[in-house]
């Protein structure tokens, strides 16, 4: 079924991907704003931001740095493919692990120490999440027998009955991969001040409005792998993605930052935790 | 006008302080709190000259500040517009006499907005940033037709304190 799917329409997704991205964005600077009592920026203002960084004149400390930006929305988008194409998950993971390598490498071959210090950070968070997001591999293919991506969508039981605590685990993944509050240490929206930018810090203009349009893919993925865990019926995996969502925001504004090492020692104590005790679940049930 | 969105849209503003009382950046500050809500502009506060499109700068020039300044400015990417918040930053104020100063920052870079005020209110500088995010746009229309040396003063008187408003005109006591 998946994989019938018209050339066109997959086009179509790529192009809205981003839009849906920044939509989203949007709206979670709008929540902000209103959970501060403030008015706050128009819905569409990451439109904004990133039209008008595209238009701003490129400024290049070496050549490599837009190598890595260019690999990093590429990735991104092929990460997307996949995941849409339903492909093989584990394949998905490599390339949507490289594609962030690619920024942590962009960070790293410029000499300005902030942004090597944000590489660093964003390395040790990888080394946090990986583990779970390969674990969720593992339940996704104890659950539906296949590593498919697209499994999900003819298994007779959502994944979510079956992988409830990967679940809760691939929600504070998703925080860390939207940066999100406590989790917010390589790179941040709010709060620029913290390591000035971090990861980001040395790209400008044009370039850095490809690192943005590869963070609206970033949340567009998110979104469709939280509505993967309800995927029989793809108008709950809708309203449980847009839930997370909400709940992204809500943490967001509810802690403040935490350091490095409590992030790594909270996944790899609960968070890993949590997974493993799903795995086991599904081996031993 | 067009239909495409406008730089004005999204100003990222970073601010430095050359030779500063404080003054100003404590009121600079106090404008980015949720009170003021500059974020409904688009103006987000970065810390970084390579992501901003506005250089806000309080406080007069100096010989040890005046390369600084000029490298913070370099940093920006064009289109890019200069705020002097207050007046040591527009004229040297207080400090022009002083032995190491040069004066303005128009000494060293081309200003585009001048907020004057010992320190200038909240008001006046949200004020300027606005005006100066439709000069950004008109820069990058046209790079030659705002040329520096003709810049915009603000003189937004600030809005009356709603209290102050309310008490009626003959109770308030008359300077003799
Ligand atoms: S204008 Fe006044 S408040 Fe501002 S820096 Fe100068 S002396 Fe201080």
């Amino acid at each position: 079924m998946i994989t019938s799917h018209p050339l066109m329409l997959l086009a179509l997704l790529t192009l809205i991907a981003p839009f849906w991205g920044a939509l989203l964005s949007g709206i979670d600077r709008k929540l902000t704003a209103r959970a501060q009592g403030r008015i706050g920026p128009p819905v569409i203002q990451p439109l904004y931001d990133t039209l008008k960084l595209l238009r701003k004149t490129p400024i290049v400390l070496n050549r490599i740095q837009v190598v890595y930006a260019y690999l990093h929305l590429a990735f991104m988008v092929l990460a997307f493919l996949l995941l849409v194409l339903g492909q093989d998950g584990l394949m998905f993971l490599f390339v949507f692990a490289f594609s962030t390598l690619s920024l942590v490498l962009g960070g790293m071959c410029v000499r300005s120490p902030y942004s090597r210090i944000g590489s660093q950070r964003e390395i040790l968070l990888m080394v946090a999440y990986e583990p779970i997001l390969i674990l969720l591999m593992i339940g996704i293919y104890k659950a539906n027998g296949s590593f498919l991506l697209g499994s999900p969508f003819v298994a007779a039981k959502p994944l979510l009955m079956a992988l409830p605590l990967l679940f809760l685990a691939f929600l504070v993944v998703m925080a860390i991969k939207l940066q999100k509050s406590p989790f917010d240490i390589a790179t941040s929206h709010h709060a620029h001040q913290e390591l000035v930018k971090g990861l980001t810090l040395e790209y400008a203009g044009p370039y850095l409005a490809l690192i943005e349009i590869a963070h609206f893919y970033e949340i567009a993925i998110l979104f469709y792998f939280v509505m993967l865990f309800w995927a029989s019926n793809l108008a709950i995996g809708f309203v449980l993605a847009c839930a997370s969502f909400f709940l992204m925001v809500l943490i967001d504004n509810a802690f403040a930052r935490l350091t490095t090492m409590w992030v790594f020692r909270f996944m790899w104590t609960g968070a890993l935790l949590l997974a493993l005790t799903n795995i086991l679940w599904l081996y031993f049930r | 006008m067009s239909t495409t969105p406008k730089l004005s849209k999204s100003p990222w503003v970073v601010h430095f302080n050359c030779n500063s009382c404080n003054g100003c950046d404590i009121e600079f500050l106090a404008l980015l709190t949720p009170h003021y809500d500059v974020e409904r502009f688009g103006i987000v506060h970065v810390g970084n000259p390579k992501h901003a499109d506005v250089l806000v700068v309080t406080g007069s020039v100096n010989h040890r500040n005046a390369r600084v300044l000029k490298n913070v400015y370099d940093q920006i990417p064009d289109p890019k517009v200069v705020v002097a918040m207050g007046v040591c930053a527009s004229t040297g104020g207080i400090f022009a006499d002083g032995y190491n100063v040069l004066g303005g920052i128009a000494k060293v870079i081309p200003v585009d907005v001048y907020v004057p005020g010992c320190a200038s209110r909240p008001e006046a500088m949200m004020d300027g940033i606005v005006k100066a995010a439709v000069i950004l746009e008109a820069k990058r229309r046209n790079p030659k037709a705002v040329q520096a040396g003709q810049p915009v003063v603000v003189r937004t008187p600030s809005a009356a304190p709603a209290a102050a408003a309310a008490i009626p005109q003959k109770e308030i006591p008359q300077p003799c």
